[in-house]
Parts: structure tokens; C-alpha cells; sequence
């Protein structure tokens, strides 16, 4: 498959008054073209910064770039001028954001709104794009657009002005979109609605999307593929099913445990102990190590390189070294891995 | 929005009745009267004098009169200030000046001040930023009269560019009251504009707007000015009035006939119907003013509807 984003050795760090904090610490991926990668992970993990930072939307004065390249039609982002930047923003790469009631202006009409990106990026006139801009609005499923292009924010409800800011997204096709949480500020049954916008969507316009969320639900609805992040470092990647039924990593376990099960009913919900490491200072070794109950001495010694579990599958953990000890996954991960065909507790098929 | 804006001329309709009534009987509690040296007339004279104007008539009927008066449009006439003159002619002739030197201090002051704050705003933190602070804190602290000497001096004294005081240049004389003027509205604008664009430059849809790949100054002029100018409507439409119907002191500074002027002269020599006429005019002013502010709201900020209300 045709790769269209390559992130690689990404490093960034945030100058404040305390000090550097080190928000991305080597970060890798690819993102294929028309697939939906997903990066999960708890707050303050880097995933939204890593996404900011492919769109340099960063505070330019803060945030700095230490090391890597983020390669984009043969270009590296990072390296851009911030001219070179606008033109690529809204129209190469677009971003739809967490909370739809602040992401909109509010004394723009929302018809105004949307043809923006598309005046900016496209030769055509105003009234051809405010038939482009009908046309998106009547896409992501807003009745009567025509009379509502020139309705403000206000006028609308939060389900819909989140598909507004889709349509604003979508505006110039653009190859690849980035989604920071966009359901997360949703109630569910418009969540249900938005998720499945967005895969139809993606089905018709053949676009490449990030989709950021800590909802592992939202996750095995929506992705292609999961890259799990913790501490500023991607610790496990894989296809969907690699992740959600043969997992590597121990952080990756504790977020599966801790997500509510509904034939569970009477077990307590797992919560992963301690707090996340501070990137003021992070960890020697592993930055999981000290919140994880299968941590091996090196672990708080020296950083785990990447162990390839399979083509599309790999994970940042000592456990995966030849020489470690085995170790039993939780049960409710062990429960998963049975149905896994290639994991070590397969039992054959589920049927 | 026909109907909201004749409900509150209604509104504005009862409030200056009440404050007519209010001015009114006010000043006849006050001491004083207006018939210069009336200890020195005999009663006969005085009862003359008083009967010219109305004076000897019980109170009811004077103010039945001033009211009715009122509605016509009618202030009656000054008693000894401008003795026998049309109380609006005097205030109108002599808010012209007011109004120039007002009109233009507001202009000048408002347009720079929002343009300080803006580009403070942008430039945060930077010694562009901290210049327009400082000249922000100087116009809020100095007095206007302190300013209005300094301007005489160096401007008009020193290189003599203007006039120094008195109105008789036209434009020219207007010059130095009016930048005197200015610097309040100036002050205030720069501090609001910038700390509302910094609060507006930080919101999620600038962000937005950054990733449609809109430039900086698109970003500022597009999506950031008109949210960041809601709340500096608030308070330069009172300044506005406040301004506009004369600074005293600066009229003062720089012997401008002008209606603050003549307004402190009236009430020290007790000229009921001047005082009179001048509240009401400058209540007029203020309702108005008000009331611009709040369509001006709507205008800019579609969340605000104005509308007739139900109850």
C-alpha cells in the first residue's frame, strides 16, 4: 500500500518556565492511503501534540522540533515556512477538533464558514463555492442547507455543528484528516451518528484519517490500524485485531482491563495504578516500568527497542526479548487472546 | 426588531420624564435663586422679576408648565445667564464645538487605541507589546489637564503648530483638545482590545481557522476583531457620551465655549432653566447612546437577539 504520511524519529519538546518538557520522544509510523489509524492513549500521552505538531499548529514560540522528519509528499513538514504550511493546511491535510460548541467562530455565518478554506485553496468564485459548501452541508447530512449557510453557530446543535466542522474539513479533499477526539465532547448516541458520518465519508472520498481518541470502543468501530502511545513514545502498533486480541505490551494490557465489559457485570473495573511520567523528566528505561506489574529489571534501565511481533505488529517491551521471562497476561487479555489465531492461548476458532 | 427598538423608545420616554421631574424638584429644594442679587431688590421688583418667568406660581404649576413645555420640545428661557435667550439655542451653539473637539478625540482615540491593542495583542509579550501597555497606563493615569499643558506647551508653545487655546482657527483650534481627548479612549481601548484579542487569539476557533490554512493577519482581521470588540463597546458608549458633551477641564485648558463650560457657569449662578435644558439634553444624549450600544451588540454578535420580549 501507498504510504502517504511518514513520521519518523519525530522528537518535541515544549520550552516553559519549569524547564523542557519532552512531549514527543521518538515517534514512528506510516499512514497508508485510505486507512484509518487510530492513536490511543490516556491524557498527556503526546497524541494530540503529535497530530498539532503534522500540522504545525503548535505555539511556534514554545514548541520545538529536536529531532525527525514528518514526510509528506516527498516534503518534511517540520522544515516548512509557515506560508508553505497554510497552503497545505485545509487543503492537504485538515483537522476536525474535540469540542464543536467552541470550534466554530461565532459571529461567522456558517456558510461563510465553510467556503473559506475553499476560496483560500481553490481558483472559483464565490458563488461556486457556496454551491461546493451546499453540497457539503447536504454530505454530511444537514438538511435544508441552503437555508442554514447563512445561520450562525448558535442556530445549530452540537451533533450538527460538529458535522459542520466536518464539512469545513472535507472542503478541499483533502488527503489525509486528522480527527483530535471528535466525539469525545458528544453525547453517545450522536457519537453513533458522527462515527458512522465519518466512515461513510471515508468511503466516499477515499481520504486517509488519524483518528485520535482514548475510547477503545470508538477505536474497534472506526480504525484499520491502532497506535498505542504512552509517555510521548508510541509503545505498540497494529492492526485492530492485532491490538485488541493479541496484545504485547503491558500498558496496552491495562487499557484493555480497564475497559468496561458487558459480560462482566459483577467485576470491579481495573484501573492502571499510579500517574503517567513526568516529561519534565522522563524515565531512564521504560516509561511504563514504574506503573507496570510485569516490569523486568531492565526496564528501568534502558529503553525497549521495537520487538516485530508480525509484518504490522510490533512492541516496545522488554517482555518480547528472547531472553525474558514469560509472563501471564491478565485473564481478561488471556480471555482475548484465545480467539487470536497465532497468539500463544489460541484455542481455534470461536465458532 | 422594529418592535424592540419601540419598546425602548417608550422606556426611554419614562425614563426622561423621570429625570426631568427629578431635576426639577431638586433644584427648587436647592438654596439660591436665580435673580442675580435678589437680596437687593425690594419685594415689588422681585415679585416682577419672578412673574416674567413663572416664578411666583405654586410649584404644581410651575412644573405642569415646564412639562408640558417639555413635550413640545420647549425649554424655556434663561433666566440670567444668557438673560432671555431660547435655552436650546444656547445649548445648541454651544455643543458645536463640544461635539467637534468631543467627536474627534473619540475617533482618534478609539481607532489608535484599538489598533495598540491589537497589535499588542499579536506581538505578545515583545517590547511592541510592552510600548503599547505603557502608553496605555500613561493615558489612564495622567490627568487631562496635565496632558492638555504639556500639549500647549511643546505643541503649541514651543513649535508652534497649533494654536494654544480660544476657537477661532476653526480645525485648527480643534487640534490639541482633541488629542487631549483622546487619550482616555485611547488608554481604554488599547487595554481592552488587547486583552480580549489575547483571550479570542487563544480560542479553539482560531485554531480552526489555522487549519483551514488561514494566514495570520485573515486570522486577526476575519475571525479574531469582531469577537475581541464586544466588550469595548460596552464602555466607549458611555465614554462616548461623557466625551462628547464636554470635558469641562478641557474646555477649560483651552478657553473652548463649549456646553461643559457653560453648563458649571449655570449652576453657580442658579439658571434653573439652563441646568434644566442641559440634563435633559445630555440624558437625551446618554438613552441614545445606550441604545446604539445594544443594537450595535446584535450587529456584531449574532448570539445577542434583540427582540420585543412577552411578557
Amino acid at each position: 500500500m501507498e504510504k502517504i504520511l511518514q513520521v519518523k524519529d519525530l522528537e518535541l519538546s515544549f520550552n516553559t518556565y519549569g524547564g523542557e518538557v519532552k512531549a514527543i520522544r521518538g515517534v514512528n509510523f506510516d499512514l497508508y492511503k485510505g486507512e484509518t489509524l487510530a492513536i490511543v492513549g490516556e491524557s498527556g500521552s503526546g497524541k494530540s501534540v503529535t497530530t498539532k505538531s503534522i500540522m504545525r499548529l503548535l505555539p511556534e514560540e514554545s514548541a520545538e522540533f529536536k529531532n525527525g522528519e514528518i514526510l509528506f509528499d516527498g516534503r518534511d513538514l517540520t522544515k516548512l515556512s509557515d506560508k508553505e504550511m497554510q497552503k497545505i493546511r485545509g487543503k492537504d491535510i485538515s483537522m476536525i477538533f474535540q469540542d464543536p460548541m467552541t470550534s466554530l467562530n461565532p459571529t461567522m455565518p456558517i456558510g461563510r464558514q465553510i467556503t473559506e478554506p475553499i476560496l483560500k485553496h481553490q481558483k472559483i468564485s464565490k458563488d461556486e463555492a457556496k454551491k461546493v459548501a451546499i453540497d457539503l452541508l447536504r454530505l454530511v447530512g444537514m438538511p435544508k442547507p441552503e437555508l442554514r449557510m447563512k445561520q450562525y453557530p448558535h442556530q445549530f446543535s452540537g451533533g450538527q455543528r460538529q458535522r459542520i466542522v466536518i464539512a469545513i474539513a472535507l472542503a478541499c479533499n483533502p488527503q489525509i484528516l486528522i480527527a483530535d477526539e471528535p466525539t469525545t465532547a458528544l453525547d453517545v448516541t450522536i457519537q453513533a451518528q458522527i462515527l458512522e458520518l465519518m466512515k461513510d465519508l471515508q468511503k466516499k472520498i477515499d481520504t486517509s484519517i488519524i483518528f485520535i481518541t482514548h475510547d477503545l470502543g470508538v477505536v474497534a468501530n472506526v480504525a484499520d490500524r491502532v497506535a498505542v502511545m504512552y509517555g510521548g513514545k508510541i509503545v505498540e502498533i497494529g492492526t485492530v485485531d492485532e491490538i485488541f486480541y493479541n496484545p504485547q505490551h503491558p500498558y496496552t494490557w491495562g487499557l484493555l482491563s480497564s475497559m468496561p465489559s458487558m459480560d462482566a457485570e459483577d467485576a470491579k473495573l481495573y484501573a492502571i495504578p499510579g500517574t503517567p511520567p513526568d516529561l519534565l523528566d522522563p524515565p531512564k528505561g521504560d516509561a511504563f516500568a514504574l506503573r507496570s506489574e510485569y516490569a523486568l529489571k531492565i526496564d528501568m534501565e534502558q529503553q525497549p527497542p521495537f520487538f516485530k511481533i508480525s509484518d504490522t505488529h510490533m512492541a516496545a517491551t522488554w517482555l518480547l526479548h528472547p531472553e525474558a521471562p514469560t509472563v501471564e497476561p491478565p485473564e481478561m487479555v488471556i480471555e482475548r487472546m484465545k480467539k487470536f489465531p497465532g497468539s500463544r492461548y489460541y484455542e481455534g476458532s470461536a465458532n | 426588531m422594529a418592535r424592540y427598538i419601540g419598546k425602548r423608545l417608550i422606556y426611554m420616554f419614562i425614563t426622561l420624564a423621570l429625570i426631568a421631574t427629578f431635576t426639577f424638584f431638586l433644584m427648587k429644594i436647592l438654596p439660591g435663586s436665580p435673580i442675580a442679587s435678589a437680596d437687593k431688590l425690594s419685594p415689588e421688583q422681585r415679585a416682577v422679576v419672578e412673574a416674567r418667568y413663572g416664578l411666583d406660581q405654586p410649584l404644581p404649576v410651575q412644573y405642569f408648565d415646564y412639562m408640558f413645555g417639555l413635550l413640545q420640545g420647549d425649554l424655556g428661557i434663561s433666566i440670567n445667564q444668557f438673560k432671555g435667550a431660547d435655552v436650546t439655542d444656547v445649548i445648541l451653539s454651544r455643543m458645536g464645538p463640544s461635539a467637534q473637539i468631543g467627536f474627534q478625540g473619540m475617533l482618534l482615540g478609539t481607532v489608535l487605541g484599538i489598533l495598540f491593542g491589537m497589535v499588542a495583542a499579536l506581538r505578545q509579550n515583545t517590547w511592541v507589546d510592552y510600548g503599547s501597555t505603557i502608553v496605555a497606563i500613561i493615558g489612564i493615569s495622567i490627568p487631562s489637564f496635565v496632558f492638555a499643558s504639556m500639549l500647549q506647551y511643546w505643541l503649541g508653545l514651543k513649535w508652534d503648530l497649533f494654536p494654544v487655546a480660544l476657537w477661532k482657527d476653526g480645525f485648527m483650534s480643534s487640534v490639541l483638545p482633541s488629542i487631549a481627548l483622546a487619550m482616555f479612549p485611547l488608554a481604554t481601548a488599547a487595554r481592552f482590545i488587547r486583552t480580549e484579542m489575547i483571550e479570542v487569539l487563544g480560542s479553539d476557533y482560531i485554531t480552526l481557522a489555522k487549519a483551514k490554512g488561514a494566514s495570520g493577519s485573515e486570522i486577526a482581521f476575519k475571525h479574531a476583531f469582531r469577537n475581541a470588540l464586544i466588550p469595548l463597546i460596552t464602555v466607549l458608549g458611555p465614554m462616548a457620551v461623557s466625551i462628547l458633551t464636554g470635558s469641562l477641564v478641557v474646555e477649560q485648558i483651552f478657553a473652548i465655549p463649549g456646553i461643559g463650560e457653560q453648563f458649571v457657569k449655570s449652576i453657580m449662578v442658579s439658571d434653573f432653566s439652563i441646568i434644566m435644558g442641559t440634563t435633559i439634553f445630555f440624558s437625551v444624549f446618554l438613552i441614545v447612546i445606550i441604545l446604539v450600544v445594544d443594537i450595535l451588540y446584535g450587529v456584531i454578535d449574532p448570539r445577542i437577539r434583540l427582540s420585543g420580549g412577552k411578557n
